[in-house]
């Protein structure tokens, strides 16, 4: 198989996993959100690793050509996004989805549900919810 | 090298939620360990395919290797889908989105 077909396979299994699951990820705001946060540093790390030449990729199994030998691929173009093949698009999306949705599936399941994330440092909501618990200033 | 310290970026750009924004995705590490036993094989699995049929190869790296897949390979594995799981906890710290493993 080429690096085009297990990509697309790959995206399909994780949001395959999520339904299977009842997790419905791909149907949530915190998602997406989360997601296009994750697609922004993917393209900058990547951007390293391909243009750099550190990872290189076989022309007959993307949809563009050979990384060249020597110097960068084309940094928008010819099947590729920053440097990348488009294909890591969709094995991000894949890793991204397929892991988050084993981490709300233990949740959901009782392993380590809590302490519940937030808040953030600096905001105030903790500092409200102790100071109306009775008893308190 | 660059691989190493792009892994190291990755970790860092990501880790400080934590702190900052209360993830607590490290403190429930059991969870999160229960995560990267179900990811890893699967991706390990690709890479080695991937590897294997000349898919991609790779240039700088530290040398050490599990069988074909480099370190940094693995790494890579367990940097990224908890900067994904970080990334996703720090949004619900935020913005209180329900994401499916709330008590009904």
């Amino acid at each position: 198989m080429t690096y085009t077909q297990i990509a697309v396979l790959a995206a399909g299994l994780a949001v395959l996993l999520d339904v299977i699951l009842r997790t419905r990820l791909v149907t949530r705001r915190v998602f997406w959100v989360s997601y296009a946060i994750i697609v922004f540093f993917q393209l900058i790390s990547n951007g390293l690793l391909t243009g750099s030449g550190v990872v290189q990729y076989d022309g007959d199994v993307i949809i563009g050509s050979s990384s060249p030998e020597t110097g960068r691929p084309a940094f928008v173009g010819d099947g590729r996004l920053a440097y990348a093949p488009v294909e890591d698009l969709l094995f991000g999306f894949a890793m991204i989805l397929w892991s988050q949705t084993l981490w709300v599936y233990w949740g959901r399941r009782g392993v380590d549900r809590e302490p519940h994330s937030g808040p953030p440092r600096w905001s105030r909501r903790r500092v409200a919810a102790v100071s109306d618990e009775p008893g308190r200033p | 090298m660059i691989y190493l310290w792009v892994l190291a970026g990755i970790f860092v750009a990501s880790a400080w939620l934590e702190v900052v924004v209360r993830t607590r995705v490290f403190r429930r590490w059991r969870r999160l360990l229960l995560t990267l036993a179900g990811t890893l094989p699967p991706l390990l699995l690709w890479d080695w395919y991937a590897i294997r049929a000349g898919h991609w190869h790779f240039h700088d790296l530290t040398g050490v290797m599990l069988g074909v897949v480099p370190l940094e390979e693995l790494l890579f594995f367990v940097v990224v889908p908890i900067a994904g799981i970080l990334s996703l906890e720090a949004v619900r710290a935020v913005r209180g989105w329900p994401t499916g493993d709330e008590l009904r």
